[in-house]
């Protein structure tokens, strides 16, 4: 499994990412987590709004900011 | 390339049908106006209707979503609604006495009228 979090590098961002660490961690599962910066890539996902999450190629949120626990029952 | 931070608040989504009549094609330049002028963001109505999960996600997000509809059939508030969203503001171009037809010579002032319209009825709620 693979958790993409989409975002410029600001506040929000670097907080999305942080939750995803959080609930991977807590899962105990095998989950990458990484961060994508790249204007173009974030928008080859259809994501106008930012920070965004996807769980193996599909947005499950954008725009906000969802908590670790939520995350933790997506990748359940 | 858009290099701009997309971690703006979008309070405000407009979706325009841009349909093949000349009503559809209004519609769509008048969304482009108004985002040129700040009174919300252009989004993809393609997307809603392909349900591609970004666009979907992304409107979740906004907190006013405004169809711009050519005529009576209304496919901008129709594909929102079946997407499941809720279109709080939405107009029809033919409303404001703008005849269909299949004339792709768009007429500036028709476009000025829509963009007019919806700026005034935009502005007016978010006064009240």
């Amino acid at each position: 499994m693979k958790i993409e979090v989409l975002g410029m590098g600001c506040a929000s961002c670097n907080k999305l990412y942080q939750n995803a660490l959080e609930a991977v961690r807590q899962s105990g599962k095998e989950v990458q987590v990484v961060k994508v910066e790249d204007i173009q890539k974030i928008m080859s996902y259809g994501v106008l709004s930012t920070p965004a999450l996807v769980i193996d190629g599909v947005v499950k949120a954008a725009g906000k900011l969802p908590k670790a626990e939520e995350i933790k029952e997506w990748i359940k | 390339m858009n290099d701009r931070c997309l971690c703006e608040q979008n309070e405000i989504l407009i979706f325009a049908c841009a349909g093949s009549a000349n009503v559809g094609q209004i519609a769509n330049q008048a969304a482009i106006q108004l985002a040129q002028h700040g009174v919300g963001r252009y989004f993809c109505l393609a997307g809603i209707g392909g349900h591609v999960s970004g666009m979907i996600e992304s409107t979740r997000a906004g907190k006013l979503l405004v169809g711009i509809n050519g005529c009576s059939v209304a496919c901008a508030t129709k594909t929102l609604e079946h997407a499941g969203f809720l279109v709080g503001e939405h107009i029809q171009v033919t409303d404001l006495g703008i005849e269909k037809n299949h004339d792709l010579h768009l007429n500036p002032s028709d476009v000025g009228k829509v963009v007019h319209h919806l700026a005034s009825r935009i502005s007016k709620r978010k006064e009240g």
